[in-house]
Formats: C-alpha cells, structure tokens, sequence
C-alpha cells in the first residue's frame, strides 16, 4: 500500500511545522530523517490520521487518512509517546489491541505478535513494572498484531539498549522485506542508513532530499568541511595546505587552524602527508561542523 | 458499546488509588445520615435538607466529575488513548462507551448511597428515598456526560470542571433564581421532588422543563464528544 502526500501543508497559528511536502512511501522500509524540530513528527501524525493536514492531501492508497477511523485495519502504529496502560500485563495489552481489532483469533494472534517481539517471557508482568525499551516492543506488538500492510513508528530505537535496539531494526527490516509499507523517523543518521532503503529528509518542515541512503550519505560526506587543526606550527601548515587546491581557504586562529575543505576525501589523505613533509607535528583534527543541523542545512541550501 | 473499551476505562476508574476519591463523599453522605440519626436529630425535614445540600449539591457534581473526567481525561493526558483510537472503531462508539461507564460508575457511587442514607434516616416516609435516588441517578448521568465532554475540550477540565461546580451549581444556582433554571442540580432535585410527597422539597421548574433538559444536555454532551474524539489530534512535542 502507498501513503501519498500532496502538497501537504501544516501550520499552528503563524508557526509553520511542515512546508508543502509531497511524497509518496511505497512498500519497504523508508527512514524520515531530520533534525529535531524539524517536523518529521507532525508529518507523521498527519500519515497516521492524527492530525488534519492545514493544506494538501494525505491517502493510503487513495482514500483520505484524517476521519477515517476503517484506515486502522491496514495500518499498525507506535506512537513516541510511552502510551501504554501501566496496570494491564503485556499479554493483556497486546490482548486488548487485536480484541479491539476485531481478530478471529484474538489470543493466538497476540501471542505471535507478543513472541515477533522476543516478549513472551516478561508478558505476564505489568507493564509497569517494564524498562523503556520493554514498553516500546510491547507497543510494536500491539501495532503488529493485526498483522498491518503499513506500519508507522515515531522515533521508535529511542530508549532501548543496544541489544533491543538490533533485534527491532532486524524486526523492521524483515517487515520491509515482506512487502509492507513501513515508515519510521529519526534524527540519527546512523539508524536510518542500517535500517531504510530509502530515505526522506525534512528539514526546518520542508521536504529536503529523497532517495536511496546511499545517494544521500554520499551527497552529505561530500559537501564541504569545516575543520580545526592544531599543531606544532600552524603557520608552515598553513602555508603548505593553501598551496593545494582541496584547502578552499585557510585561516589561522587563537585556537589553531580552521581549514575549509572543497573535496572531503582529498583533503582527509592530504593532511597527513603534507604534515609529515613539512616536518609538521599534529596534535588535534576536529571537524567544526559535523552535526546534523549543518549537514541538513547544507542539503538545503543545495537543493534550492 | 465496546467490551473491551469499557473494561479498560473501568481498571483504569476503580483501580488503585482513584476508586477511594468515589468511595469518599458517599461515605461521609452515609456518616452524616448515622450521625442524624444517634442523635436523634432526623425527621423528614432533615432528611431533604441533607439530601438536597449534600447529596444532590455536592456530592452529585463532584461524583460526575471525577467520573465523568475520569474515562477520557487522564488517558489524553498521557497519550494512551490513542491505542483505542487508532483501531477501526467509530470514534462516537468509544465516546458513547466511556460515557456508560462513567453514568455507571455515578449510579452506583451517588444513587444508592443517596437511597441509603435517606432511607436510614426517615424510611420510605413520603418517597424521598425514592426520589433522592431518582434525582441523583438522573442527575449524575447528566454530570458524568457533560464532564466527560469537558473532558474532551481542554486539559483543565478537572479546574473548570470545580469551577463549575463551586460557582454555577454552588453559589450562583442558589443565589440567582433566573439561573436555576440552567443548573443539573435544579433538575435532579425537580425529578425528586416529582417522585416525593414531601412538603419539605419544594421547586420551581416544572417536571416539563427539567426532563427535556437533561434529555437535551445528556446527548448533546455524548454525541459532541464524540466528534472530538473523531478530530482527535496529536500535537507532539515539537
């Protein structure tokens, strides 16, 4: 199934929160990536029947999402939030969610759903008695219990252990792999590249780059660097590095060198060997721009 | 009606902690009426005086709320309602749900205490038990259907649900004679007084008035909330 959005809008007041985004997510796993802020959860409501679109139109498969309380059969959702009945057991949530579902078979349904999740050891405990990330894939199993063809997850590796965090990617990968239309966000990069095979990209509520992560990653380790060099004799370095054509400009500070570097990979294997001739000692390599904010802005900025 | 929506909102109503704020008013409603009764100051004058001052003044309103806020409010606070509401279920069906629930809850939390701690005091004497109890139970499904909705429109509804209750119910439908005829407790006592004998209860809108009011503000009350659980949105913390 597609969820396709169409100039979809969304503003509180004066604040826009997403900014005419079209897109459509097809089967697979497709990762919303985007710093916080950025709108990817109000994007996601807005897919999940959640929040009404202030312009623009959200469907699955053609059929409007907001008010449209029958979309539920087709679509499994996690929301961010810890929103669990902490006095019923796991099993008795999970249970509840494929009664409420209307399931042939309610109990065997919510114990496959419950095992998907590695749950069925602790699921006869209340769910308050869970750690964080015991509620998220208590939460997953009540979302896939319906066995869904969409299945939506609002920052959903958020809480859990390393252990919890690789089985649920392995989980979502194999939901993609079986033909479902699977969507989840994030602000880690690192996240979305194990898991999706596409990716969309939203920044500041608007729609900034859509594609294979591959692309993407590649787009992003490409774009100019800003790093902080410091060494034994910032001045001869400088000297040196200016003369090569992957140093866009060189400036030399209280706090060392910062480099502007046009071509990433060339000036990575530069640096050392530069040093090395130049009898150059380095003591500190720090990229100055490496968080998110500013590779997204980047993406941005060039795809305006 | 949904079964397994009812048996979630009553855990989540009786369970734990919240179910002795019910078991409170009645059962200081009920202390009173013994305490009436030892010392020997009963008679059916007091009797209605206890029943339409505390019973049906502020017990009747405080049940409804804490009931009728009690199915929908804390579950929008904390997110969970929304394992209810993205199900294929009519949202005006687990509007309706909650609300039995919550009438329930008041019929059996205000109506039978009403009917007992009358009934210790003066009997069946000129029907004021049967009345009282009429009036509440009518009276309180009215309340726990308004609260829910309250429920529904704002985060605060438990402070305004006070509020209104302090204030409109409290001060202003005792005080104002125009604004009785807008207040759910001039109704109940209305239906009590119709089912009673007693020259102590006296009103002044008619069984007419009162009856179409509470019809009115009742499924007004549940059918509006069920169009804000259909537009339910969730804002995030964005």
């Amino acid at each position: 199934m597609n969820i396709e959005l169409a100039q979809v809008s969304r503003w509180y007041g004066n604040v826009v929160a997403v900014n005419d985004v079209t897109m459509t997510i097809g089967p697979g796993v497709t990762g919303l990536l985007g710093p916080n802020g950025a709108g990817k959860s109000t994007l996601l409501h807005m897919m999940a029947g959640f929040l009404a679109p202030s312009g623009g139109t959200v469907t699955l498969d053609g059929t409007t999402i907001w008010r449209n309380h029958d979309v539920y059969r087709s679509i499994g959702l996690v929301p961010e939030r810890e929103a669990v009945y902490g006095f019923l057991t796991g099993r008795q949530f999970v249970l509840s969610s494929a009664r409420l579902h209307r399931l042939p078979d309610p109990e065997g349904a919510a114990g496959k759903a419950l095992a998907l999740v590695e749950m069925e050891g602790a699921a006869d405990r209340r769910i308050e008695t869970y750690s964080k990330g015991m509620r998220q894939r208590v939460k997953v199993a009540a979302a896939l219990v319906h066995d869904p063809a969409v299945l939506l997850l609002d920052e959903p590796f958020n809480g859990m252990d390393p252990r919890q965090r690789m089985h649920l990617m392995d989980l979502v990968r194999s939901m993609g792999a079986e033909g479902r239309t699977v969507l989840f966000s994030s602000h880690i990069l690192e996240e979305v590249e194990r898991v999706a095979q596409h990716i969309e990209v939203l920044v500041a509520g608007r729609h900034a780059a859509s594609g294979d992560f591959r692309e993407i990653r590649r787009r992003m380790t490409d774009r100019p660097h800003l790093f902080r060099v410091r060494s034994s004799d910032d001045r001869r370095l400088a000297s040196a590095l200016i003369a090569d054509a992957s140093a866009g400009s060189v400036s030399l500070t209280e706090a060392g060198l910062e480099v502007h570097a046009v071509d990433f990979r060339r000036f990575t294997r530069l640096l050392p060997r530069l040093a090395r001739d130049a009898d150059v000692r380095i003591w500190q390599v720090s990229p100055a721009d490496e968080d998110l904010e500013s590779v997204f802005s980047y993406l941005i900025n060039r795809s305006s | 009606m949904n079964g397994v929506i009812a048996e979630i909102s009553y855990r989540a109503l009786l369970g734990r902690r919240r179910v002795w704020l019910l078991v409170l008013l009645p059962a200081v409603l009920l202390a009173l009426a013994v305490l009436l009764r030892v010392v020997d100051a009963g008679g059916e004058r007091a009797a209605v005086m206890l029943l339409q001052t505390f019973a049906v003044g502020t017990m009747l309103p405080l049940l409804g709320l804490i009931a009728g806020t009690g199915v929908i409010a804390p579950e929008i606070d904390d997110g969970t309602v929304v394992h209810l509401l993205a199900k294929p279920i009519s949202r005006p069906v687990i509007a309706q749900t909650k609300f039995l629930v919550a009438a329930s809850v008041v019929a059996v939390f205000a109506a039978v205490p009403t009917f007992a701690a009358a009934y210790l005091l003066i009997g069946l004497e000129s029907g004021v038990a049967s009345g009282f109890a009429l009036g509440a139970l009518i009276g309180g499904v009215a309340y726990a259907a308004v609260f829910m909705l309250l429920g529904t429109v704002t985060r605060h509804a438990v402070t305004i649900g006070i509020a209104y209750a302090v204030i409109w119910e409290g001060v202003v439908g005792n005080f104002v004679p125009g604004a009785r005829r807008f207040s759910i407790q001039q109704w109940a006592q209305t239906v009590a007084d119709q089912v009673s004998s007693s020259a102590f209860l006296t009103t002044e809108i008619t069984l007419g008035f009162a009856a179409a009011a509470l019809l009115l503000v009742t499924a007004g009350a549940v059918v509006w909330a069920g169009q804000r659980l259909r537009s339910f949105s969730l804002t995030g913390d964005e």
